[in-house]
């Protein structure tokens, strides 16, 4: 077995894992963790493709590798917007709850 | 079995135990200390797919800057922990969430085991057009040239996630300073490793861009060092997050996606194609470009790890 192929069912193991976290646990800076995870066996996965199509000198496809890199730096951008809008929730409700939806649409503070 | 093939089976069994650990920990923080070190130990993955340009930037953004994101925001969530934990869903539902990902992850891994043989490969191609641009790293390569569009499109969804994280801000602070003030001992250790260490990590994200053109390396990885070094420096309470309606601030901010625009209507101007760049010119144009870009991406990571406005700019 070669090592693409171990690092691929990593990759495999890896977005499962993240599924499960993102579905089953109830806080939501928890859930954007596992999505995360997820995103990272996303990316491995790529990442496998990208070695196995090495050719021409070099140790990989570059074309995925750099989508890969593409995808990290949008990744990130997703969840430092979602963490914004978590500790938004936090400040306007004072929990961090998905569970009900907040009772007025209006910001106690601002008024 | 090698010893290589030994240490690839090591690390993957490292990685999927860290990443059970994140999802099973008690504890936010536990859990967000535990992707810290998936993210590491994924770079080392990622230097193992001979793919080192992705490794600095899984270790710099996946180990690193999320890592900081969650801890932060996890230490302003403490308290509303333990009442969102008992909302945890039955144990129906987590068989069935656990069998739906089970599948996921066996229907993947099913792929990987089935993939074709031999691999399609944009690499021959990649190598026989490295002469149009003078560089010597094809992924960079790839990234300003070949899909420079891409590149370009990801500056502007960078811009956009941080004008969405803005846009949280209450109406009395808009304009204001970004997050909290942090305070810190300015004789601590905190204070103490800024002044040290982030001279000496400008120094390592200038080198990390500019040696990206013909080495493993390149804007992103080179912007986040400099963005990181920002952050040690606000954390360390030296310096402040500027008000977000600093004019110098907004023109930092575009300068990447704007120059590159520019250069990409210029190439549509000159005959050829959107964003082609004219073959005498191209190498010196794209680290222009690469110049822009790093500042930017420095400047637009660091403020959307620092928040939306929080406190009004006369404070």
């Amino acid at each position: 077995m070669s090592a693409a192929t171990i690092f691929g069912l990593c990759a495999a193991a890896a977005v499962g894992l993240g599924l499960y976290g993102l579905i089953t646990n109830p806080q939501p800076l928890r859930k954007i963790l596992a999505f995360n995870l997820l995103g990272s066996g996303v990316f491995l996965l790529f990442g496998v493709v990208a070695r196995r199509g090495a050719a021409a000198g070099f140790g990989g496809d570059p074309v995925p590798q750099a989508l890969v890199i593409t995808g990290i730096v949008v990744a990130f951008s997703a969840t430092a917007l979602a963490v914004a809008l978590l500790l938004r929730l936090f400040q306007a409700s004072g929990s961090a709850t998905l569970r009900t939806p907040a009772s007025a649409g209006t910001d106690p503070a601002d008024a | 079995m090698t010893v290589a093939s030994a240490l690839e089976i090591v690390l993957a069994a490292l990685v999927l135990g860290v990443a059970v650990w994140t999802i099973a920990a008690r504890e936010t923080f536990a859990a967000v200390a535990g992707f810290v070190a998936y993210g590491l130990l994924l770079a080392l993955v990622w230097v193992r797919l001979d793919a080192v340009d992705v490794a600095l930037t899984e270790a710099a953004i996946g180990g690193g800057l999320v890592g900081v994101l969650l801890l932060g925001a996890a230490a302003r969530l403490r308290t509303t922990e333990a009442p969102v934990a008992v909302e945890r869903p039955g144990e129906f539902l987590r068989l069935v969430a656990a069998l739906l990902s089970a599948t996921v992850a066996a229907a993947l891994a099913a792929a990987v085991l089935f993939l074709p043989d031999p691999a399609p490969t944009l690499a021959p191609a990649a190598a026989a057009n490295a002469a149009a641009t003078g560089l010597g790293n094809p992924v960079t390569n790839v990234l300003m040239a070949f899909r420079a569009m891409d590149t370009m499109l990801e500056k502007i969804v960078l811009l956009l996630a941080l004008v969405g994280v803005w846009s949280l801000a209450r109406d009395r602070f808009w304009g204001g300073h970004p997050g909290p003030r942090h305070q810190a001992d300015p004789r601590g250790m905190l204070a103490f490793l800024a002044r040290l260490l982030a001279p000496v990590g400008i120094v390592v994200g200038i080198y990390v861009f500019w040696t990206g053109k013909d080495h493993p390396g390149g804007a992103f990885q080179g912007g986040t060092i400099l963005a990181a070094m920002w952050l040690l420096v606000m954390m360390a309470g030296l310096t402040d997050a500027p008000p977000v309606t600093q004019r110098w601030l907004r023109m930092v901010l575009i300068a990447g996606p704007a120059f590159f625009l520019l250069v990409g209507l210029g190439g549509l101007g000159l005959g050829a194609a959107f964003l082609a760049y004219p073959a005498a010119y191209a190498k010196p144009l794209i680290l222009a470009i690469e110049v822009a870009m790093t500042l930017t991406i420095a400047v637009t990571l660091g403020l959307l790890m620092a928040g939306a406005p929080e406190r009004s700019a006369e404070r």
